[in-house]
């Protein structure tokens, strides 16, 4: 959609760990902007800035200096429930651990971002199904995080991103540790989606991975270089 | 989210970590069933020390001799006590002799720490009822009778088995016949008092004690009510029979019963305070012990808290889910602990029957409850702050 504004709007941002001698500057003026429906990959070596990139995207940072924007709202001007509810709504996000929570069954997992946008639990237990379908763990359901392999514990967290059909898929290393065959089976979901009209964000390593984007945007230390 | 959802939400998360659960129940337990039991020990023993006491009769005075020996009481002061006119509120007076003696019968011996020589009035002012048989009569008195009320402590070992009343005895090289058995009788303080014989002063006088001065006289108030108007009625009596020394010092002094009693309550009340400072300390340690596995626990809490806030949910939602968790541990841990108390109550400990203090179960309950809430609720409130990726980067 042409002329409309950016969902995401990233202007100049920056950000500093530490100070002193331990000083990192993991985004050095960074500005960005993606549009409805895009497909961006990030790529970049590693401790480029690109999951410091994303969680400020994802509404978990805030930037040191600079200005981020979704849908045309400044998000360091929202409440702390206002940001909830725009996590919970609006954003679907994969984190690069996986993040799952302990000793919960993965359905448990996958339910949970449902269950804070109040859907009732049989609505919630049909679509967190579903959605670990999706990612062909169906008849994992009730394993614990710990008792499953690591492609299948990011499988969850895909699905658990996947589960609330988000606006704004935000993806940090989703196939990190998965082989050909599922990660063609996540890309697809991905691609379904965006192909529905949702935006997706995600970080890669792999070259063939960045390929399947319509974007592709390289970090290094913490720039945009192309 | 309804608050029928965030209860089970927090119920899933006490599920999902049984052992970190049923230690801080445990913490919880021990300590308000510490609190519990200890004040009731403390409680219990205050209360055997007044019941000994009351069994005593409160409505009595005794008069004892400042100077051995000397003089002293006389039955003539004992009989100046008994005046209707100047001391209208005491109900009887007995003077008392008492030695210790040897009781023998049928080649068996038995040394009582208080062979009592008095009047028959003694029976009822000191609380004493006869068991079975009789006590003797003012005419065995007047006739210096040799028959003696035997206490339960001898009747046990001297007549094991047998009904000792008609028997006689020797005591002191005088034949007595037993007329009765005294009712048995909770001691106070280290002497036995059932370890007694009694006998007519008249005869005990005439046996063993001769004709010196009394050891005591045992005087009988009207009521619990008049026994403050009997003192001072019979110090005026006395006062006058009986000058102080020289010296100033008086040569007798009256022993009062219910102001024992209240001396020994204070007393016993001093010690339930001590327990209840003891009970306290472990309320402490077993708070303490909550803290520690809560704080152990805080690293991965946060981080879940940490996902949670990642995935959306509102900090109100995420703090009532926290504090339902560490209430529920709480109550429930505090609900076993009154239990397990109320269950311990019911034997004795070192000897005392513990009485539950319903106050002591509110502050145990209270205090474990608070701690709970506390410990529970801080750093999940404090996680419930910050930042998502912070909490996720907690360590
Ligand atoms: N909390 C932090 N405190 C201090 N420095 C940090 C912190 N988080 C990240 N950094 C630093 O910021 C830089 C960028 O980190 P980031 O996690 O964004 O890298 P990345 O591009 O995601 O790398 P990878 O591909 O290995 O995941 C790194 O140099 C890292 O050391
Ligand atoms: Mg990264």
């Amino acid at each position: 959609m042409p002329g409309s504004r950016p969902v995401l709007d990233v202007r100049d941002v920056t950000k500093v760990y530490g100070e002193g001698d331990t000083l990192v500057r993991a985004l050095d003026g960074v500005t960005l902007r993606v549009d409805r429906a895009d497909y961006v990959a990030i790529m970049g070596s590693s401790g480029s800035g690109k999951s410091t990139l994303m969680n400020i995207l994802g509404c978990l940072d805030v930037p040191s200096t600079g200005a981020y924007l979704i849908d045309g709202v400044d998000v360091g001007s929202l409440s702390d429930s206002q940001l909830a509810l725009v996590r919970n709504r609006l954003i679907g996000f994969v984190f690069q651990a996986f993040n799952l929570i302990p000793r919960t069954s993965a359905v448990a997992n996958v339910e949970l971002p449902l269950a804070y946008s109040g859907i009732r639990s049989a609505e919630r237990r049909r679509r967190a199904m579903f959605a670990l379908d999706l990612v062909g763990l169906a008849d994992r359901a009730g394993h614990q995080p710990n008792q499953l392999s690591g492609g299948q514990q990011q499988r969850v967290a895909v699905a658990r991103a996947l589960v609330t059909e988000p606006a704004l898929l935000l993806a940090d290393e989703p196939t990190g540790n998965l082989d050909s065959h599922a990660t063609e089976e996540v890309l697809a979901v991905f691609e379904d989606l965006n192909a529905a009209g949702r935006t997706i964000v995600l970080i890669t390593h792999e070259d063939e991975v960045g390929a399947r984007a319509d974007r592709l945007i390289t970090l290094f230390d913490g720039r945009i270089v192309s | 989210m309804s608050p029928w959802e965030i209860l089970r939400f927090a119920l899933r998360g006490i599920g999902a970590n049984k052992l970190r659960s049923s230690l801080t129940m445990l913490g919880i337990l021990i300590g308000v069933a510490a609190v519990i039991l200890l004040v009731a020990v403390g409680n219990g023993s205050a209360k055997a020390i007044s019941d000994r006491i009351e069994a005593l009769g409160t409505n009595t005075l005794t008069v004892m001799s400042t100077s051995r020996g000397s003089g002293g009481l006389t039955m003539a002061v004992a009989g100046a006590l008994d005046d209707p006119v100047l001391a209208p509120d005491v109900a009887s007076v007995s003077p008392v002799v008492s030695t210790s003696a040897t009781l023998t019968y049928d080649g068996s011996d038995h040394e009582v720490s208080a062979f009592v020589g008095t009047t028959p009035d003694w029976f009822t002012a000191s609380n004493f009822g006869v068991g079975s048989g009789s006590a003797f009569t003012a005419d065995d008195e007047a006739q210096a009778r040799r028959v003696t009320v035997i206490g339960q402590t001898v009747a046990e070992e001297l007549f094991p088995g047998i009904d000792p009343v008609g028997v006689q005895v020797t005591i002191g090289g005088a034949l007595f016949t037993v007329v009765g058995v005294l009712e048995e009788k909770s001691s106070s303080g280290f002497q036995d008092a059932n370890d007694t014989a009694v006998a007519p002063i008249s005869a005990v006088r005439q046996v063993i004690a001769g004709y010196g001065a009394l050891s005591s006289i045992l005087v009988e108030a009207r009521g619990s009510g008049m026994v403050d108007t009997a003192q001072s009625e019979i110090t005026t009596i006395l006062d006058r029979k009986l000058p102080a020394g020289s010296s100033g010092t008086a040569a007798y002094r009256i022993q009062n019963a219910s102001q024992l009693l209240e001396t020994q309550t204070e007393t016993a009340d001093t010690f339930t305070t001590l327990l209840g400072a003891v009970a306290a300390i472990s309320l402490l340690v077993g708070g303490i012990g909550i803290t520690n596995i809560m704080l152990v626990t805080v690293t991965e809490r946060t981080r879940e808290i940490g996902i949670r806030k990642a995935l959306g949910a509102p900090r109100r939602v995420i703090l009532t889910q926290f504090l339902i968790e560490a209430t529920l541990l709480s109550v429930i841990g505090g609900g076993l602990g009154v239990a397990a108390a109320v269950l311990g109550s019911r034997f004795e400990i070192v000897g005392v029957r513990p009485v539950i203090v319903p106050s002591s179960v509110v502050l145990a309950l209270g205090v474990s409850i608070l701690i709970g809430l506390f410990f529970g609720g801080l750093p999940a409130a404090r996680a419930a702050r910050l930042r998502p990726i912070d909490a996720l980067r907690y360590e």
